[in-house]
């Protein structure tokens, strides 16, 4: 192609648009409730970062294209034109001011679901070349060398070698027929391999046959980020194409929130059929694992801990009670967030917005949500699971002072975790 | 009869035995009845014992005597139909002796010798379709009535048909009937409307015209204000029962039994202005609502065709069942065309999208 | 010249005609026009269902959430307060019961006329109250336009009206109940066409809300 036109963006606005956008359209009163629901609102108290008004392009080629007087608006000359210069304007809102977190989506009166339509809108700003120039960046790094970080599959292998060498396990790469394939994120890859060496520990301890593919590793997807559905299809097939490849029952996504909406929910939409394989978030299955008795842990601290729900995983996903269940074997003195659940306020980085340099300054302001949050819990350890979330939190504790350690679900599982006391080579796939 | 013309009003009535009085309590129930303050008694007293008896001509057009008929039905003898007696009603089809070319000389002798001065009444509705709908001794009625308004001092429309064109009015109007206002515009005309118009409001304006020479303060249907000003709705007795929600639902019910609010029933009151609330009928026996059956709104213009007798008012006219019906299927037409092209409009955009791959990510420079 | 009754004889009859079936056809259209745009099959493996949820939101989504009530009192209140005073004052009195059962062959028990004229009464203070927080709140502030003021005097007028000829503080009453029916033909002519439309698509919103989280196992 030619490159991001204009012409192309409203292209792009037109393909998106379907019933749920046109009903939600239609139903907007223009209440300003979706604001209050909103961290970069209610942080900045700038009413521009109203939620539904981050779709006013959008709204404009709904209008224009499919409603009568839309149309009639149009012949006589009253419509107002989505131009470059909006699109422009509105980068800022629909990407630095949005995390995709979904929470304005609860609240709307009326029921619209603001964040489906963010995403949607994001098509159209690829399209037009309005993206933000670090998430295409990202995009790039991630076609081209296979994650966003730009971390090769060397990188990987020297973790699993280290893990290997610092404890003995094994970590599968490549094992064909196993019944579960591990996706990672790049974050766990270089910032916190401890969860690749938790994976080890828990699946050698449940006796799982599990593996990593040394060509579809990263579970993260700038596509979906940056909102390109060619490209979000591009990254989700190599992973579908590594997963059939070796034959895996299962592929487990890791914690990181987007990536699970990424693998489980928009994939088979993106490569047109359904998967081969089924797909499980890690805590689902530590849950199950727990439910079914194959993991057992022991000595639950008693020191005050909350945990933040990824929007991704909890809002978006539906795993609500797994991470309670699972934060209940380690930890005794456990506290809710004001508002957790459901309900949690977004980290401040998800949807592309950590990626984005452009939107460091206001991501750090709106982190004093969070962080009245956190404050309010007195918690002394604060327990995630996504490993972007837990880089944004850490960063923004750092910009407002404050100390509280972080740890991923997942590592805390593996360390409370009842192992046997036989070395290894008990699994049946190694 | 040049005689008794030049009798007064009052002299006359002392005559016919009717007691001083007698006669100020007439005046007493005329005044209230118009609103005037009691301290006005003595003066329509005076006005109307020094009145000399005009001329009137009352002529009938597409009618039904129903206007006639409720003159001189009422219980006799009423100071109502007395006064009437003490005009000289020089020319009443319904009532006069003479017949034929008689009775069109006294039309035309009274016309002639009270020219200017006399009082023109009209009932009936005039025909404009053809003049052969009703004429009387051969002449069409649009024709009698411009002749004998123009020299007419006055014109006092009696009934619904003659100032608002009525039932031969009503929808399909097959004789193209039109009330006496939309022919003659160059006279004082009061319109006494109602089907028919209660006696004492004919017998009231009159008064008030003998009274002051001049036509009462009127509406903007040219009602005399003191008889149309208020609501049949604002003067009804079942008004509380409007207020607290109670209504008849069939003529039957048990609401009926109570004298609950007949608005369900089709009761045209809140938009009716008459006196029948409180001036009643049959002196003073009942009305409509009072007998049970709701106000029909008969001193209104069309009100055959406002939507019918039993239906309420805030009911609209038309058959919105069969218009929702209409409608529904129109747009179920119109509805597939815009779905049609909606989905048109999408399927080209499918079909126009350019793959985005990592080269597509910024505008060309 | 127009006289009250010819008026109110023109509104009852053939605008209302007129109104009845713009109305009618404008909502279809609408609805086609939204549903004509279609929603892909979503192939990812469901893990949960999609229609009791839908309805479920449709039917939670009439409650606010603690937090954003507190955040947003006004809104809220106001939005509460004009909407019930608006329904009760439509459909529960009894004028208006008639002019349904008419059109649609039933009829249901209305209130008596003090407790409708009390709702009304909140309608319009609620409305009032909804146009000062247009006004004077930075986020509606920035959200609203000419359409928004539209739809707000297209439902405040026939409320006004309603009310005025209810305590017939206007002389003569064909005129005023004249006014009302207009004001509502208005109301009905700009609705398929305008913001109005929510109370119709707002059930298709919540649902779509409502079932495609039911999908992913999450209660919106």
């Amino acid at each position: 192609m030619t490159g991001a036109t204009l012409e192309r963006g409203i292209n792009a606005f037109k393909e998106q648009i379907n019933a749920p956008v046109a009903a939600f359209f239609s139903s907007c009163v223009s209440c300003g409730i979706c604001a209050e629901a909103c961290l970069f609102y209610t942080e900045t108290g700038d009413p521009k970062y109203t939620p539904i008004r981050k779709l006013e392009p959008l709204r404009r080629v709904w209008e224009q294209e499919y409603t009568l007087v839309g149309k009639i608006k149009r012949l006589l000359g009253f419509e107002k034109p989505v131009t470059d210069e909006l699109l422009e304007e509105w980068r800022e809102l629909l990407y630095d001011s949005c995390t995709l977190c979904g929470r304005c989506s609860m609240v709307c009166p009326v029921g619209n679901d603001i964040a489906y339509m963010v995403r949607r809108a994001r098509e159209g700003m690829v399209a037009s070349g309005n993206s933000p120039v670090d998430v295409q960046a990202a995009a790039v790094r991630a076609v081209t060398i296979g994650s966003p970080m730009g971390i090769k599959l060397k990188a990987l292998e020297t973790q699993i070698r280290n893990i290997e060498a610092d404890t003995g396990l094994t970590i599968p790469l490549d094992v064909e027929g196993a019944d579960y394939m591990a996706l990672l994120s790049s974050m766990e890859v270089i910032n916190f391999p401890e969860y690749i060496e938790s994976l080890a520990r828990i699946f050698k301890q449940a006796g799982i046959s599990w593996t990593l593919c040394s060509e579809a590793f990263e579970a993260t997807n700038t596509g979906i980020q940056i909102g390109s559905t060619d490209i979000a299809r591009e990254l989700v097939q190599r992973a579908v194409d590594g997963a059939e490849k070796l034959r895996v029952k299962y592929v487990i996504s890791p914690e990181c929130g987007h990536a699970y909406t990424a693998i489980r929910w928009d994939g088979p939409n993106l490569i047109g059929r359904p998967y081969k394989f089924r797909v499980v978030h890690i805590l689902e299955l530590l849950d199950e694992l727990r439910a079914n008795g194959r993991i057992k842990t022991r000595n639950p601290t008693n020191q005050c801990m909350t945990f933040h729900d990824p929007c991704s995983i909890v809002r978006k996903g539906g795993v609500l009670e797994s991470p309670r269940n699972l934060m209940a074997l380690v930890n005794s003195n456990f506290v809710e967030m004001p508002d957790h659940g459901k309900w949690n306020w977004c980290c401040g980085g998800g949807g592309g917005v950590s990626a984005n340099t452009d939107a460091e300054e206001l991501r750090t302001q709106v982190f004093r949500r969070k962080k009245l949050q956190l404050e309010a819990t007195g918690a002394t350890k604060l327990v995630t699971a996504c490993a972007n979330c837990r880089l944004v939190i850490e960063e923004g504790l750092e910009a407002y002072n404050m100390e509280l350690p972080i740890e991923g679900l997942t590592e805390l599982v593996a360390q409370h975790l009842i192992e046997d006391e036989i070395p290894s080579g008990t699994q049946d796939s190694s | 009869m040049t005689d008794r013309k030049a009798e007064t009003l009052g002299a006359i009535l002392r005559k016919n035995g009717v007691s001083r009085r007698g006669f100020l309590k007439f005046c007493t129930t005329t005044a209230s009845l118009m609103a005037l303050p009691p301290s006005w008694v003595p003066t329509l007293a005076l006005a109307l014992e020094q009145a000399r008896r005009p001329s009137v001509i009352w002529l009938s057009f597409q009618e039904c005597t129903g206007c006639t008929e409720s003159l001189t039905r009422s219980h006799s003898p009423s100071l109502e139909s007395l006064i009437f007696d003490y005009i000289s009603l020089d020319y009443h089809h319904t009532l006069q002796v003479a017949s034929g070319t008689a009775a069109e000389a006294a039309r035309e002798q009274a016309m002639h010798e009270n020219a200017g001065k006399y009082l023109l009444v009209v009932d009936g509705s005039i025909p404009l379709g053809n003049p052969g709908y009703s004429t009387i001794a051969g002449i069409s009625n649009l024709q009698m009535l411009k002749e004998t308004a123009k020299g007419a001092a006055a014109i006092v429309a009696v009934g619904n048909c003659a100032a608002f064109g009525g039932l031969p009015k009503a929808n399909p109007n097959p004789t193209g009937a039109v009330s006496v206002s939309d022919i003659i515009t160059d006279k004082p005309i009061i319109n006494v409307s109602g089907c028919p118009p209660i006696p004492v409001v004919i017998t009231g304006v009159l008064a008030h015209y003998l009274t002051f020479g001049k036509l009462p303060e009127l509406d903007q249907y040219n009602r005399p204000k003191v008889f149309f000003g208020t609501s049949i709705h604002d003067r009804c007795y079942r008004r509380p029962f409007y207020d607290k929600g109670l209504f008849a639902s069939t003529f039957d019910d048990e609401g009926a039994k109570k004298g609950w609010c007949l608005y369900k029933l089709g009761c045209k009151g809140p938009m009716t202005y008459n006196a029948c609330a409180t001036a009643k009928w049959n002196q003073g026996t009942s009305w409509p609502v009072e007998s049970g059956h709701g106000c029909l709104g008969c001193s209104e213009p069309d009100f055959w065709d406002a939507g019918g007798f039993y239906n309420a008012l805030s009911i609209p006219i038309g058959d919105v069942s069969r218009n929702t019906a209409y409608a529904g299927a129109a747009g179920l037409v119109l509805g597939a065309a815009a779905a049609g092209l909606n989905r048109k409009t999408k399927a080209e955009a499918v079909r126009n999208h350019g793959k985005v791959s990592i080269d597509d990510l910024e505008k060309p420079s | 010249m127009i006289e009250p009754m010819d008026f109110l004889l023109w509104v009852r009859g053939s605008l209302f005609d007129v109104a009845v079936t713009v109305f009618v056809i404008g909502i279809i259209i609408r609805f086609f026009e939204i549903l004509s745009l279609g929603r892909s099959k979503d192939l990812a493996e469901a893990k949960g269902t999609e229609f009791v949820p839908g309805i479920k939101t449709i039917i939670t989504r009439t409650l606010p959430e603690q937090g954003t009530f507190k955040r947003q009192p006004l809104t809220i209140i106001a939005g509460y307060v004009f909407h019930v005073g608006l329904l009760v004052s439509l459909v529960l009195f009894i004028p208006h019961i008639e002019l349904f059962r008419q059109t649609f062959g039933f009829g249901w028990p209305g209130l008596p006329n003090p407790i409708v004229d009390a709702a009304a009464v909140l309608g319009i203070v609620g409305l009032l109250a909804a146009l000062w927080n247009r006004i004077t709140n930075p986020v509606m502030k920035i959200l609203t336009d000419n359409e928004d003021y539209l739809v707000w005097v297209l439902t405040f007028l026939p409320m006004i009206t309603g009310y005025l000829a209810y305590h017939r503080m206007v002389n003569p009453y064909p005129l005023i109940l004249g006014l009302h029916i207009l004001s509502i033909e208005l109301l009905m002519v700009f609705f398929p066409f305008t913001k109005l439309m929510h109370t119709f698509t707002l059930f298709l919103a919540r649902w779509y809300n409502g079932a495609m989280s039911g999908r992913r196992g999450v209660e919106s």
